[in-house]
């Protein structure tokens, strides 16, 4: 498909020139006529009709062959688009035809969900040329053009009206178009019209803008829709074999003007506008889901100063938008994650703290247990000393009562007579000498105490005596 | 990594043999009304040093006065630097309509130091690819003017000896970006031996050199196979240009007088301009524009768009790459980061995990620590404390019965004491 498929004006700065001779490209139209034939042509149909109105059998008798075709049930749970297609050749022209029957169209209970799976049949198409459009790298003189070129709209006799299908050419066609009669199909027809146009489908039309074709064009629009006969058995009517449909009152010639528009649709849809279809497809159709999308990708034709932005432009900002989106997402990723180690820190920080204070208080307590111990202890040792001081003097007292009856003066002087309640504190030493000479004196003073003493004399004469021994008078 | 020629394979589906008649064998009728209806383009370059007779070839191609008085051939336009400037004209033969661009290049090859001539050019060529990358690429598509070149026709002095360095190097950088046909001009100054030798020449230093001129491409028929080798044959095709009608054996013919003869431009055996116009008007127009499109365009797009997508990024993962489009590539890289970051999100989760593990186990160990050594503590002093407690009960166990002894010994002194008191008193007495 030429892809400067534009009406060329002649704009300023072309000098009309006149030739003086035949150059020859006026076989400019043929060499194109011939590439096309060389490639081969491709056209896609999608009928869309209940189940059983007839789709196949049109099809089939459209091309005159035998389409593979599966007769569906009516108890599809939804719509199924089945695409079929088939190398056709007629003469030296070859056709890649691709069928799209809707199966189970309509035999749902909700009727209004059995377009969806069209419209996404259809976006499904052109989103794939697209992508194959946009490719960095890509073929599209190879490409398999898929996209729906024509939609035929089966309507029943007894006629449901019909939702709007955008982006496709609508060709809407009564089907079993042998069971209304005349009179009644002028009615119905206008009837169908009003209703298509109330319900804003916009139908085909056929094309009045070339000569060579606008007056057939123009009376074939006035018969739409068309009401068609399908049949691919062949009846002998006169001396001919036809293909027909045998009634017990007549048999419905599918050929025969007279008997039903089948042969109109046959010229309309194939013989004269059949590459119309197809550009109109990837004019306006494929154009709008285009710009459709690529709007809804971002894309703009003017920058923000509403100077024109050139693809390179486009795609860069796009880029530049891309890679700080990345960026950041990264950045919110490293910075949760320093969130989250900052508050563990803090946990653990908290429980390591915990732990401390733990320990300090058992060293407390430990400390303060050690030193009830401790005290215990001394107060066990203070015991204990005066305790043995205590038997100590007892014992002195028995051994110096014991020598008081036996030898009075003997070795007085090794003996230390109790005198008086004296509280000399004897500290150390060099005091003896002092204590000494004092008590020297009371030494003289030598009574026997009463019976009645204190302990505190009987440990300082204990302290005393032994001191007298340690520390012999000078 | 470049796109060469392919023809398309038909593959074959379901071949249906059809009974009757259907009429989509009008098909090509239809192609045919569309094309004239919308009318024609083609955009000629030509390209060579002044005086090779170019403006007059183009005049003799198109039996019109493309360049004339009024608007002189490029030899009579010489400025200081090269130019690259066209002019557009619109002809009409038999109903169709053919919009003319003849892109001309004075002041080619015609300054003592030539090396970069080439350049205006090469700018010119891929400024159209621009424009036309842009047109195509917008959103809102509607006039599409297509004004890339499609032909260049370069002209080869007619030395005798074979192709100049200017040449070979103005062909060796642009054969890659346009359809090159190469002429020897002034043909008519060769004799055939000579020609035929200067052909063979040339053909062989295009050949040692890589350059690839305009192919021609094969078709199914005989027919045009033979008349395509026949071309091949004589390439690269020697021509001669007249703007003057000459009437020779009561014909009128397009020729140059001379006084020897006239040299018929229109002649098969005097030189190859009939196969030129024949070629490249009459039958293979469309082919040099489809090569254009699908082949030196598409390269110039795949080139421009990689760059913008991997910025200057050259690895080898992008020249397998360049299936997607820039967009596609944008999702994939998008796909790629959020893995990437998936795993970076896992790594650092186990790096973390790790630590924590660790400083978990440190205090548990130091609580474990704690509690050991408190119990050990606690064992300690409880063993001090039955120590103790055994001290202390020993103690007073010994001060008990040392005091019960003492109290019995103070017992026995006071009793004795008593006695001696009664003795004492008894002595006295």
């Amino acid at each position: 498909m030429a892809s400067s498929d534009v009406a060329r004006q002649p704009d300023q700065g072309v000098r009309p020139l006149s030739l003086a001779g035949h150059v020859g490209f006026d076989s400019l139209p043929d060499q194109l006529v011939n590439k096309s034939i060389c490639q081969g042509f491709c056209f896609n149909i999608l009928c869309i009709g209940e189940t059983g109105i007839g789709k196949s059998t049109l099809m089939d008798t459209l091309f005159n062959t035998n389409f593979e075709n599966f007769e569906s049930s009516h108890f599809e749970p939804q719509v199924k688009l089945r695409a079929q297609t088939y190398d056709l050749q007629e003469s030296n022209v070859r056709l890649r035809l691709t069928v799209v029957n809707t199966v189970g169209f309509g035999d749902q209970m909700n009727k209004q969900e059995s377009y969806q799976p069209v419209v996404d049949y259809i976006d499904r198409q052109f989103e794939s040329y697209l992508q194959e459009e946009l490719k960095i790298k890509r073929s599209l003189h190879n490409y398999h053009d898929s996209r729906v070129h024509a939609c035929l709209y089966f309507i029943s006799p007894s006629g449901h009206s019909l939702k709007s299908l955008d982006l496709v050419n609508i060709i809407p066609v009564i089907a079993k178009a042998d069971t209304i009669s005349k009179s009644e199909l002028h009615k119905f027809k206008i009837k169908i019209m009003s209703e298509l146009v109330s319900n804003g489908v916009q139908i085909y039309q056929f094309p009045l803008d070339d000569e060579t074709v606008a007056k057939v064009n123009t009376t074939m629009n006035g018969h739409l829709p068309f009401a068609v006969v399908g049949s691919t058995e062949e009846v002998s009517v006169g001396n001919k074999m036809v293909k027909a449909r045998q009634y017990p009152w007549g048999v419905v010639q599918v050929e025969n003007e007279n008997h039903c528009d089948f042969v109109k649709l046959r010229e309309m849809l194939i013989c004269v506008n059949m590459e119309d279809l197809r550009e109109q497809t990837h004019t306006r159709h494929y154009e709008l889901y285009r710009r459709c999308k690529l709007e809804e990708m971002g894309f703009k034709d003017t920058g923000p100063e509403c100077k024109p932005v050139s693809l390179q432009q486009t795609y860069e900002a796009k880029r530049q938008e891309f890679l700080v989106e990345l960026q950041k997402r990264e950045d919110e990723v490293r910075q949760m994650f320093v969130q989250r180690v900052k508050e563990k820190e803090s946990e653990l920080k908290d429980a390591e703290r915990e732990l401390q204070s733990r320990f300090e208080q058992l060293k407390h307590l430990h400390a303060n247990e050690k030193a009830a111990l401790e005290e215990k202890k001394r107060l066990l040792d203070d015991d204990q000393s005066s305790f043995s001081k205590r038997r100590a003097a007892a014992q002195l007292l028995q051994a110096q009562s014991l020598t008081a009856n036996g030898k009075k003066d003997k070795d007085r002087k090794n003996y230390v007579g109790l005198s008086y309640v004296m509280n000399v504190t004897v500290k150390a030493p060099a005091d003896c000498a002092a204590a000494h000479g004092w008590l020297a004196l009371d030494y003289r003073h030598y009574t026997t105490v009463p019976y009645r003493y204190t302990e505190q004399v009987v440990c300082l004469s204990v302290t005393l005596f032994w001191l007298h021994v340690k520390y012999p008078p000078v | 990594m470049l796109l060469s020629r392919v023809t398309m394979k038909q593959h074959s589906k379901q071949q249906k043999n059809l009974e009757g008649y259907v009429g989509f064998a009008n098909l090509p009728n239809q192609v045919y009304r569309k094309s004239v209806k919308r009318g024609f383009e083609f955009t000629l370059m030509v390209v060579g040093e002044s005086g090779l007779g170019k403006s007059t070839l183009i005049n003799s191609l198109f039996l019109t006065d493309l360049y004339s008085p009024e608007y002189p051939g490029p030899s009579h336009r010489i400025k200081k630097t090269v130019q690259v400037e066209q002019s557009k004209v619109l002809v009409k033969e038999g109903g169709v309509q053919l919009l003319l661009t003849i892109v001309d290049t004075p002041g080619f090859g015609d300054a003592v130091d030539n090396s970069n001539c080439w350049q205006p050019v090469i700018d010119h060529i891929d400024s159209k690819f621009e424009d036309y990358l842009n047109a195509e690429s917008r959103v809102n598509r509607r006039l599409m003017p297509d004004s890339r070149v499609q032909c260049c026709l370069y002209f080869i002095a007619p030395s005798g000896h074979g192709l100049k360095p200017l040449d070979i190097e103005f062909m060796k950088r642009l054969h890659e970006k346009v359809n090159i046909i190469p002429l020897i001009a002034k043909a008519d100054t060769m004799t055939p031996e000579e020609c035929q030798q200067f052909k063979k020449q040339i053909m062989k230093e295009i050949q040692e050199h890589k350059i690839k001129i305009y192919e021609f491409p094969e078709t199914d028929d005989e027919e045009e196979m033979k008349m395509v080798r026949k071309i091949k044959d004589r390439l690269p095709l020697a021509v001669v240009g007249s703007n003057t009608i000459i009437e020779v054996n009561g014909k009128r013919v397009r020729g140059r007088q001379y006084p020897w003869g006239v040299a018929e431009v229109e002649n098969g055996e005097h030189c190859d301009f009939t196969i030129l116009r024949n070629m490249l008007i009459r039958t293979h127009m469309q082919d040099l524009k489809d090569v254009t499109n699908n082949v030196h365009y598409e390269n110039y797009r795949s080139r421009k768009l990689a760059a913008v997508t991997y910025n200057g990024v050259d690895n080898n993962k992008t020249k397998g790459q360049l299936t997607k489009s820039p967009l596609a590539q944008m999702e994939e890289e998008r796909r790629e980061h959020v893995s990437k970051m998936k795993k970076m999100e896992q790594e650092m989760e186990q790096v973390f995990e790790m630590k924590v593990k660790e400083k978990l186990q440190k205090l548990r160990d130091s609580e474990a620590e704690l509690q050991r050594r408190h119990e050990q503590m606690k064992k300690n002093l409880e063993a001090q404390h039955k120590e103790l407690e055994e001290k202390r009960r020993q103690h007073e166990e010994e001060k008990s019965n040392w005091e019960a002894q003492q109290r019995i010994l103070e017992q026995q002194k006071l009793d004795a004491s008593r006695t001696l008191e009664k003795n004492k008193k008894k002595k006295i007495f």
